[in-house]
């Protein structure tokens, strides 16, 4: 996980676009100051991070079945489970499954398991909508690329200078 | 997302399409009101006596965009549809159709129907 960057899935394992699944993984880093505070003594990663993990395995899964056109944002957390806790230098095995593929939404349902163990789970709606700047679907693009992601996000038309 | 101020703009262009209807289809409608009323109910969490046909989704119950967007999910899986929320949200925005159309209930519900028939033609 690159935590303070808030890029918390470190490889894309399994992309269904067919059946709607993906699976993921990530893991905890041993340190970082986020630790240090959550908490003095006892780190532990925090069930918001884990939400966000889960959260970013849907997206993903939601930017390849939209090709790589559009993206998603969190827009709710419904029935968050946060099972046991999570330390740092634990391996993530994350997943999601898309529920429904609205107009402008989507619904994913997502957990995370540790050694064969689910520790998280929740249902997530998104906001899905086109990238709102070329330079931001380029670096998720870049991201895409470091993680694994199986999807190419498609050359973007460009644009024939204006003619006086 | 759609806007929240009333839209003056009440006269709609003649050209603007409906997409889902067919005037020439004999197919029956369904009525999806109760089932409309019974979901906006139970996701929103308002009396169910308050929700009426003539009602007004935004300026009569309150449904703000992401509450309403549990309300579509609801309609989507009921009906087996995929109500084109994104569409109606920009024709509202570009002033090419009035939120009325779109959110009040008789007019959604009339939509949905369209839109099953379509399904089933």
């Amino acid at each position: 996980m690159r935590l303070e960057y808030f890029q918390l899935v470190d490889q894309i394992v399994e992309l269904d676009l067919v059946g709607r699944t993906i699976k993921a993984q990530a893991q905890v880093p041993y340190t970082s100051t986020i630790f240090e505070g959550h908490f003095p003594g006892h780190p532990l990663m925090p069930g918001v991070l884990l939400t966000e993990a889960m959260a970013q395995t849907s997206g993903w899964l939601i930017i390849g079945v939209t090709g790589f056109a559009r993206m998603p944002f969190l827009a709710a957390v419904k029935e968050a489970k946060l099972r046991t806790f999570v330390s740092p230098g634990q391996m993530l095995s994350l997943r999601a499954r898309l529920l429904h593929d609205g107009s402008g939404y989507a619904i994913t349902k997502a957990a995370i398991d540790v050694d064969g163990k689910t520790v998280a789970e929740s249902e997530l709606t998104f906001r899905v909508m086109a990238f709102p700047d070329p330079r931001f679907r380029d670096s998720m693009s870049e991201v895409a690329q470091r993680i694994g992601f199986p999807v190419e996000a498609p050359a973007l038309p460009v644009e024939e200078p204006e003619h006086v | 997302m759609y806007t929240e101020a009333k839209v003056e703009f009440a006269e709609v262009k003649s050209d603007v399409a409906e997409e889902t209807s067919d005037p020439g289809s004999s197919a029956p409608r369904i009525d999806a009101f109760d089932t409309v009323a019974d979901i906006i109910a139970d996701t929103c969490d308002i009396p169910r006596d308050q929700i009426k046909r003539e009602s007004h989704a935004i300026n009569d119950l309150g449904i703000d965009s992401l509450d309403f967007l549990d309300v579509v999910f609801g309609i989507d899986k009921a009906f087996g549809i995929k109500l084109p929320l994104e569409q109606w949200t920009q024709e509202v925005n570009d002033r090419k159709a009035t939120t009325e159309q779109y959110f009040v209930l008789s007019n959604l519900c009339a939509r949905i129907g369209d839109l099953v028939a379509a399904k089933g033609a």
